[in-house]
């Protein structure tokens, strides 16, 4: 840590998030010369995708092969150029004049950038099920993070419950690695396989055809999976012992277990994204915010570009190549005569292939309604523990919206601020008020995105204004 | 709606539904008209306090009155808005400051007023132990306290609701015109006509009297607040400062509110505010130099949102100087959450007798008949 | 409990204490990392009610994985690595606060 760059007051370009957009387009703005700052929270580059690429102690192949490994390519190319990657750096704020507040080590800084590019990412889909705060309840991401960044699995016995892509890759890594996964309680909602087969034939020519089936017929060999999973509930004492599920038996049935991993697919994080105003829009099909972007990651505010699976989830290689074209973006407004821009078709027709299938997976695997709309006594905001009985009364009372929510009963006030609550929270109001989640809205919100001290605040600079301009209360 | 309403109430703040509260417990048949939702803006956002301490002297015949009010809040709405009493205190850390304390209690009591007192250190470490050592006194009122915003305003619009009131949201006033002794108001969803109407609408009550020929200095501002994550309690008034801008409260939850009306940049037309993080580096400062246990508090959030502010820093409340059936209550200058309750109430005798029991003259829209708009 | 696998990298050992009980972790380790390795469970408890709860996203978003750190309270822990000297300290009592 003691090698750190200093944060300097500007640059031309900040881009928040090294994962494969933010490091594949800091190493094309930096490549051509701008000033470039690479800022993320983590101690070390790679984002999600390639968590702890840099100092992973998994160097068995069997476990985590070239689509994880082949993300070192990033951050040695990143490293080849000038820009400055700064560790540990956590952006609570983002301005539309490119004013961006970040903490590194307990210290609040302020910084200019010409133009920011945020590469934030995805998180998992909330999956709220009756005992999903339970001690050993988890993400599957959480658990691949874990096995990426430290070589650490659990012990123990492992129920896998959701769909989509992600939980059959981390169930066979984990098998990889040893572990007792008992069952894959896969929730596919039959009704999606209707909708999706219209873009069978693109999933079909798509990079991911051959390695999906082939990890999910591994898995099938290996472990027990249960489909049609309709209902879930985690169970316990003080931590899980049991998960109960309905399948198309129809019976409720129990499952003894240590670790229950969730998935239900990833959406954007889109709290920088918003708090700076950016315009998004709820996409039906991956029932997610989604920012308003153009072909480079260009938002509705100027200067601020998004790239990768905050911009919409495409995953990694897409998220490579729109990284490289907002770069090329951002090059090209501060400094038209740049040369050394990387090849922008090319990297389009990368992309298009990258893209190819994922409109199959988006349909296929999109929740089942029971799982977005969840039951009454289902805990829907974790950090304030408001269950989705109460938030359909607040509705009923007036609370149109999740604003007015949050003043009634601080749903989405609590320190995630909505990350694991908003989008439920948004369905939910939806369904009780029979309009669509466009016209419900988001959370309201504001910086900061991060928790900040006040012994932080307290140590930015003033200026002079500062004290002036202030209302006699 | 099925009845011509008798007043039609512009904006869906605190002060709208108080009137139109108010009207309907009289019998009068109140239409109200908010561009967005109830509770919105100013009225919705702010830091909550319920105090007389402090005021301009206008204001306080009114304060006082509101804060009765308050104090029986459950009775007045069916709902008790969260109203917690723990008194308001206002520190002084100097000599000084202490002086000019003294000087204010002297004048509020040779007015007739008792609700502000003078304390010493000694009983300011009681009731605040957890304030910074040098802190030598303060300015108390005992039975202040604060409440939930929007709570409040969704209360007052229930009750309203009940009585017979209609209230129609996501419309917005675009033109208003006399037309007899009827006034058309033109909004985004239709004509509405009353022969009575109240100018509640905030932050944008001047582009409302403008259309009445009776333009007002109005100034639009986004006053910041932040609040932090729980934290074990340790104060229970709401707390000022003498010398440096500051409101400070925490509640039963443990979170604890700081706002002391530092500016952010406010765009009353898409309904957006930026904040100002310098100037919240300030706030920051003055709520640690107070209560050092703060340093290690986490702000959480930080929000402002879009109120009007006079250039005297008083409201407007009274009749219109220039259209008849036309009433005003706005430019509350990030002050009104707590004198609301009144406010309604002197409204609705305004309108219905012409007169009121409580002085209102030093607040009137008199005040800027020789003024243009900024 | 969470186990490591076998590691034939050269990361380093790092000491710190856990709620004052001395622990050895791997360089690159995070906070909450070390603390599922050390199977204390809960790590931490609701503000609201009390309840159990432990790391659960382990990306910063979930903000269960707070815990005291150096003496400073809600620190998120699956985003911090763990350092010589570290003192992590789980926050299983309601509304801790910073020293």
């Amino acid at each position: 840590m003691s090698t750190q760059p200093e944060i300097k007051a500007a640059y031309d370009v900040a881009i928040v998030g090294a994962g494969p957009a933010g490091l594949a387009a800091a190493a094309v703005t930096a490549g051509c010369g701008l000033t470039t700052v690479l800022l993320d929270e983590n101690p070390g580059a790679g984002g999600q995708v390639y968590r702890g690429i840099e100092t992973t102690p998994v160097r068995d192949p069997k476990i985590l092969d070239r689509d994880y490994t082949d993300g070192h390519d990033l951050v040695l190319d990143l490293k080849e150029t000038a820009a400055e990657f700064v560790r540990s750096a956590v952006v609570w704020s983002l301005a539309r004049d490119g004013e961006i507040g970040v903490s590194v080590n307990g210290h609040a800084h302020m910084l200019r950038a010409k133009h920011t590019i945020l590469a934030t990412g995805a998180m998992e889909r909330p999956f709220p099920i009756p005992g999903w705060t339970l001690p050993g309840v988890m993400t599957v991401g959480g658990a691949q993070t874990l096995l990426k960044s430290s070589g650490i699995v659990p012990e123990g016995r492992i129920v896998m419950a959701g769909c989509g892509p992600l939980l059959w890759l981390c169930a066979y890594q984990l098998l990889q690695a040893g572990c007792t996964v008992q069952a894959i309680l896969d929730t596919t909602d039959a009704g999606q396989h209707h909708a999706s087969m219209r873009h069978a034939a693109g999933f079909a020519l798509s990079p991911y055809v051959a390695k999906g089936v082939k990890l999910m017929a591994a898995v099938r060999r290996r472990t027990r999976v249960i489909s049609g999973v309709t209902q879930l509930a985690a169970i316990g004492d003080g931590k899980l012992q049991t998960v109960s599920y309905i399948a198309k038996s129809g019976n409720l049935e129990r499952m003894e277990t240590d670790y229950l991993l969730l998935h239900h697919g990833v959406i954007p994080n889109v709290n920088l994204a918003m708090s700076v105003g950016i315009d998004h829009t709820w996409d039906e099909v991956q029932g997610c915010w989604t920012p308003t972007v153009d072909n480079f990651g260009t938002t509705t505010v100027p200067g601020i570009a998004i790239a990768g699976d905050g911009a919409g989830i495409a995953g990694a290689w897409a998220a490579q190549y729109r990284g490289r074209l907002a770069g090329i973006a951002a090059v090209r407004t501060i400094n038209p005569n740049a040369t050394g821009l990387p090849d922008e078709l090319a990297i389009r027709r990368d992309l298009a292939h990258a893209m190819r299938g994922r409109t199959f997976l988006d349909h296929l695997y999109r929740p089942a309604r029971a799982f977005r709309l969840p039951a009454d006594d289902t805990i829907v905001c974790r950090c304030e523990e408001i269950t989705s009985k109460q938030i359909r009364e607040t509705v009923a009372l007036g609370a149109q919206g999740p604003n007015q929510l949050k003043s009634f009963l601080r749903c989405g006030m609590g320190p995630c601020q909505g990350r694991l609550c908003g989008t439920t929270v948004t369905e939910i109001i939806a369904d009780a008020r029979k309009v669509s989640p466009q016209d419900v809205g988001y959370y309201r919100l504001r910086p900061p995105v991060k928790p900040i001290t006040l012994a932080e605040l307290a140590g930015l600079p003033q200026t002079d204004d500062a004290a002036k301009a202030v209302v006699r209360l | 709606m099925t009845k011509r309403p008798d007043v039609i109430v512009i904006g869906g703040g605190i002060q709208g539904c108080s009137t139109a509260l108010h009207l309907s417990l009289r019998g009068v048949q109140v239409l109200l008209i908010e561009k967005d939702y109830i509770g919105r803006h100013a009225s919705g956002v702010n830091a909550g306090g319920v105090r007389r301490l402090g005021r301009h002297l206008s204001e306080v015949p009114l304060s006082v009155a509101s804060m009765e009010i308050w104090h029986s809040i459950q009775d007045l709405v069916d709902d008790d808005c969260g109203f917690e009493s723990h008194g308001q205190i206002k520190v002084a850390e100097t000599e000084a400051e202490h002086s000019l304390q003294r000087a204010r209690v002297d004048q509020t009591r040779l007015l007739g007023f008792t609700h502000e007192e003078l304390i010493g250190q000694d009983e300011l470490r009681d009731l605040v132990p957890a304030i910074a050592p040098h802190c030598i006194g303060a300015i108390i009122c005992r039975t202040d306290g604060a409440a939930m915003p929007y709570r409040t305003a969704l209360a007052f619009k229930r009750k309203a609701e009940s009585l017979g009131a209609t209230f129609l949201e996501g419309g917005r006033v675009d033109d208003l015109k006399r037309v007899g002794q009827t006034w058309h108001v033109a909004t985004s969803n239709g004509t509405h006509e009353a022969p009575v109407v109240v100018n509640c609408a905030g932050a944008w009550a001047d582009r409302i009297a403008a259309k009445l020929g009776e333009p007002v200095p109005l100034e639009v501002i986004a006053p910041m607040l932040m609040i932090t994550a729980r934290m074990p309690a340790f104060v229970k008034p709401v707390i000022g400062a003498q010398g440096r801008t500051l409101s400070f409260k925490q509640y039963e939850n443990g979170t604890v509110l700081i706002g002391g009306g530092y500016r952010g940049r406010p765009n009353r037309d898409t309904n957006w505010t930026d904040l100002d993080f310098s100037k919240l580096a300030d706030n920051a400062k003055t709520a640690t130099a107070l209560f050092p246990i703060m340093k290690t508090a986490e702000i959480v959030r930080a929000w402002a949102g879009i109120e009007a502010r006079m250039p005297d820093d008083i409201p407007v409340i009274g009749p219109s100087t220039t259209a008849e059936g036309v009433f005003h209550a706005f430019g509350f200058s990030a002050h009104g959450f707590q004198l609301g309750p009144a406010v309604g109430r002197v409204m609705a005798e305004l309108i219905t007798t012409g007169a009121t029991n409580i002085p209102i003259e030093g607040l009137g829209m008199q005040r800027f008949q020789n003024v243009r708009a900024a | 409990m969470f186990r490591r696998l076998p590691d034939k990298t050269d990361a380093g050992v790092v000491n710190f204490t856990i709620n004052g009980e001395p622990r050895v972790g791997r360089r690159g380790d995070t906070v909450a990392a070390v603390l599922l390795l050390s199977a204390i469970s809960p790590t931490r408890v609701s503000a609201v009610s009390g309840e159990p709860r432990a790391p659960y996203c382990m990306m910063g978003v979930c903000f269960e994985c707070l815990v005291t750190i150096n003496d400073i309270g809600n620190r998120q822990g699956c985003l911090i690595e763990v350092t010589n000297g570290m003192r992590i300290k789980t926050q299983t009592t309601r509304r801790e606060a910073g020293a």
